[in-house]
């Protein structure tokens, strides 16, 4: 299954989630234990967030006896790094603003 | 599938507006007007003319290309190593106008794109909230 810009932009617009996956970038494999104590949130909050990674390709997962290590897959974000991508919502985001300095232009 | 870093690509952005084809064009090309959607800048509707756009994460350097009143305007952009050709097209309808945004280009290397991503996340992102909320 193809992995969507829009499905990376959703499941990381979450700073929580966001915040999780950057750490996992910079810190390599941790597991969800160590991954609750930095988040801030509780840890059922974590393994939702991580399953919401999971799904859109963005971590794995590893199991080693009764913990699970999990661990980013930065290649997962080549879609963001494709221009067309961040300019596509570049441009709706103007495309909004057009819209409301439209309606303005009528007062 | 993979892409090589000078592959041309495409972006194109279309919508309907409740508004005639003029007052858009007024929109995209009056100085006061585009800063109040796009960016700051010093654009004439002149061939040629070379101007900025000016936000706070950088300048994009632009060159007018064409230009058919209230019809279509093409303008060069350029910034953060991506150099594209921007262009607009107006076409009237029952309702106002249908406006279309094609941005044709080369793609900027994917080292410095790489780095642009992973240390403008926080900026990138949040400005994306708003786009992503739309996404529903």
């Amino acid at each position: 299954m193809p992995r969507t810009p829009d499905l990376l932009f959703r499941t990381l617009a979450d700073p929580t989630r966001r915040a999780i996956f950057e750490g996992l970038c910079r810190h390599g494999e941790q597991t969800v234990g160590a991954l609750t104590t930095k988040a801030g949130v509780s840890q059922p909050a974590v393994s939702k967030h991580l399953g919401v990674l999971k799904q859109a390709g963005l971590v794995r997962e590893r199991h080693e006896g009764r913990q699970t290590h999990y661990r980013a897959q930065p290649k997962a974000l080549s879609p963001l790094l494709d221009w067309t991508s961040r300019m596509a919502a570049f441009w709706e985001s103007r495309f909004d603003e057009l819209e409301k300095l439209l309606n303005r232009m009528d007062q | 599938m993979t892409r090589t870093a000078s592959e041309t690509r495409t972006v194109v952005v279309e919508r309907e507006f409740a508004h005639p084809p003029e007052k858009l064009w007024r929109a995209l090309t009056q100085p006061h007007l585009i800063a109040e959607w796009l960016m700051r800048n010093d654009f004439t509707p002149v061939v040629d003319h070379r101007f900025k756009l000016e936000a706070d994460w950088g300048v994009v350097d632009c060159q007018v290309v064409t230009i058919e009143p209230h019809r279509s305007l093409s303008y060069t952009w350029a910034a953060l190593g991506l150099d594209s050709v921007v262009t607009w097209t107006l076409t009237p309808t029952n309702t106002g106008t249908h406006l279309r945004m094609e941005q044709t280009g080369f793609g900027p290397d994917q080292t410095r794109a790489y780095q642009g991503a992973r240390y403008g996340w926080p900026k990138f992102f949040d400005a994306l909230e708003q786009s992503v909320a739309r996404l529903g």
